[in-house]
């Protein structure tokens, strides 16, 4: 023991497929520590666990039944997870810390509600309506998205709270809209039903050419999140200024010696980032409830910005955790308590940021003299003094 | 009532509602001091109210309830040191993903006690002998819960061992050269392990005075947010324990303001006939933060006295 030492030591190259192996890995450690949590609060893990998978993606047998309920129920449940993180993703990528999704959404909401019941009128055409509300929620929540944009930009003000902060008090600008304010209906804490040329489409109201739609409440919001998934891709892939906003992400510094323009940037990527969790508020009202309630989201954005981490911040990936994340909700929705879900994202999140590291370092089991060790410190965790000096990192 | 009658009030409440926040803030400074930044504590401060609350509705012994409280959040905040300090994972989504682990599972934890309704032992207030019964004075600061008084005792003496004592210069040299302080044989991982699971304890003690001293209960989120106040004040405090105390009480005012200003007594601006104006008061503690954040950053900027260098850089012997 005293003449073996474990380093930590940097790889040269991380592979896409130690990182995928990583992803997947940390998921299934996730779901050990998940299952060790739910068994300690009393609870079943792995009758959990099957409920879960059960509910949000259907059996076999329902399958070749053509009822497709759960997964019709988890797509649902995506879309604002799948469309906020994208936002929040896009900020990430310059380290741009936007955990204000949340408020974003539900500013984006408030806004297409204010279109849809006040500004057009009932019988206007529904391509019309629901492009005005779209546009008018994704400018909602990009402003909203804005201010910390500008505080930050232009006063060097920390982002993360300020996003964080704006969260509650577009909670509560919400509330003095429906809760008794002016937009709720008849005391109830809930504005009046949109009218219908104001529902984003849904696969049952096609039931009449394919029965098998019947019942499923997938709506046009996923289609929203396909195409910013793609647009998204093209631009921070295929684009000069994706190109800017990776390198700022990388290297502040190298950016701004390359004239490229901090402030700018993260103005423009901070609205983008707020318009994307805009329209999730947009496709949720007129996909989903059809009117605007108090805390109408269980925590969307928050889940947005897990799935986008878990993701690796892949703008394709990310469809998949957000699918993942979406039938954890399902699921655990049938389950008491309902705090399982944000619990399990949590280890999630955990796990796989800490598997992250072993894909970028590696541990090196070498001879050396024994290394003393600290409180707390595993034994020997440390770069030896031999070691020549590395050139830093940033 | 008179509006000395109704200042009073106000600030006596005001500084009782701030004390989670201190406590949970004053944390935050010492791990933020050995560099590691912890955004975990609104996740620590729910679990250390749960905790809490659920040992003090089992045992009755508030003293236990507090402890466990604490540790709770201690162990909580052990994950975030190892994965940031061992792992060297980024800081800023280790410490979200602890406030996503602590939120959720303080909800999982936390089911059986929402129902709670029959009264669980709480810390008392204790007005204080002679000085209580100062005019004004009195009434604000000494007729206080108890855990307002060991606010009152931990922000000085935390100022005292940041500032001038041995421990709190190895303290400061870890998150502000953490390379020097390394040659002069201070044991860097140790230490930052240390601060932070101090930081946690501080978080898990303002979350247990939050649930069994100042506001007894327990809700899923009972903290509203408080944690990421207690985090922004920190910049705004420019990491000195004093400055934070004053950011702390007077946003304990603010949280306060709406709830008192719905007496129909108050003078001259109560809302009580104006209930959507207390709505926006409800948004002011966050904007306050906000402004707080502003000020903090234009100073820092200008007297160049800012976030400990090291802040958020996991330490590599060898590496700058």
């Amino acid at each position: 023991m005293a003449d073996r030492v474990i380093r930590i030591e940097p790889r040269l190259e991380t592979t896409r497929l130690a990182s995928v192996i990583a992803s997947v890995g940390g998921l299934m450690l996730a779901l050990l520590i998940g299952a060790a949590l739910l068994r300690a609060a009393g609870a079943d893990p792995l009758a959990a666990y099957g409920a879960i998978l059960r509910e949000a993606f259907g059996t076999p047998a329902d399958w070749a039944a053509g009822r497709f309920y759960g997964l019709s129920d988890t797509i649902v449940r995506a879309t604002p997870i799948l469309l906020t993180g994208l936002g929040v993703l896009l900020g990430f990528k310059m380290r741009l810390w936007n955990i204000g999704a949340e408020g974003q959404l539900f500013m984006g909401a408030w806004a297409a509600t204010g279109i849809a019941l006040f500004v057009l009128p009932k019988d206007t055409p529904k391509p019309l309506m629901l492009t005005t509300m779209a546009l008018a929620g994704m400018l909602a929540g990009g402003l909203w998205a804005l201010i910390p944009g500008a505080l930050k930009a232009w006063l060097g003000v920390n982002e993360i709270i300020t996003t964080l902060m704006l969260n509650y008090v577009a909670f509560q600008w919400i509330s003095f809209f429906v809760v008794a304010g002016p937009w709720s209906e008849r005391g109830f804490q809930l504005s009046p039903q949109f009218p219908e040329s104001a529902w984003l489409p849904r696969l049952t109201d096609y039931a009449h050419r394919v029965p098998a739609f019947a019942g499923l409440t997938a709506h046009l919001g996923f289609v929203f999140g396909l195409v910013a998934a793609a647009a998204l891709w093209l631009i921070l892939y295929r684009s000069r200024w994706g190109y800017e906003i990776r390198v700022i992400g990388d290297n502040p510094q190298a950016a701004r010696y390359a004239g490229m323009n901090l402030a700018r940037n993260i103005l423009l990527v901070m609205f983008i980032s707020g318009a994307l969790a805009g329209l999730a508020g947009m496709s949720e009202v007129a996909g989903v409830v059809h009117r605007l309630q108090d805390r109408f989201s269980p925590g969307y954005g928050f889940s947005g910005i897990i799935a986008a981490w878990l993701a690796k911040l892949n703008p394709w990936a990310i469809l998949l955790t957000s699918l993942l994340f979406g039938g954890l909700l399902v699921g655990a929705k049938q389950l008491q308590p309902t705090g399982i879900a944000f619990m399990l994202q949590g280890v999630i999140l955990f796990v796989v940021i800490g598997a992250e590291m072993l894909t970028r370092y590696r541990l090196v089991i070498a001879r050396h003299q024994a290394v003393p060790g600290g409180l707390g410190v595993p034994a020997g965790l440390e770069i030896t003094p031999t070691d020549p000096p590395t050139r830093g990192e940033g | 009532m008179d509006l000395l009658q109704f200042l009073i009030n106000i600030l006596a409440a005001g500084i009782a509602t701030g004390t989670p926040i201190l406590f949970a803030m004053l944390g935050e400074i010492l791990a933020e001091r050995s560099g590691v930044l912890n955004l975990g504590v609104e996740g620590m401060m729910l679990m250390g109210a749960v905790s809490a609350f659920g040992v003090s509705h089992a045992t009755g012994n508030v003293g236990l309830a507090l402890l466990a409280g604490m540790l709770a959040a201690g162990a909580l905040s052990l994950v975030h040191a190892f994965v940031a300090i061992s792992l060297r994972a980024d800081q800023v989504v280790s410490g979200l993903a602890l406030t996503f682990l602590g939120t959720g599972l303080s909800a999982v934890i936390g089911a059986p006690l929402v129902i709670v309704r029959e009264a669980v032992a709480r810390i008392p207030a204790l007005p204080i002998p002679m000085l209580s019964s100062i005019p004004v004075i009195g009434p604000i600061l000494f007729q206080q819960n108890l855990v307002v008084y060991l606010g009152f005792i931990l922000v000085p003496l935390l100022w005292f061992l940041i500032h001038h004592t041995r421990p709190g210069l190895h303290l400061r040299a870890v998150g502000e050269y953490p390379a020097a302080a390394d040659a002069l044989g201070i044991n860097i991982i140790a230490l930052r392990y240390l601060y932070v699971f101090l930081g946690g304890l501080l978080a898990g003690l303002g979350g247990g005075a939050l649930s069994i001293a100042i506001d007894p209960g327990w809700l899923e989120g009972k903290t509203a947010g408080q944690g990421w106040i207690a985090v922004g004040l920190v910049i705004f405090a420019a990491w000195d324990p004093i400055r934070g105390a004053f950011g702390a009480y007077l946003f304990g005012v603010l949280r306060r303001l709406p709830l008192d200003l719905q007496n129909p007594l108050v003078p001259l601006i109560s809302t009580a006939n104006n209930p959507t104006l207390g709505r926006f008061l409800d948004m002011l503690p966050y904007l306050f933060t906000i402004v707080v954040l502003i000020i903090g950053s234009r100073e820092a900027l200008r007297k160049r006295l800012g976030a400990p260098a090291a802040l958020g850089v996991p330490y590599v012997r060898g590496e700058k």
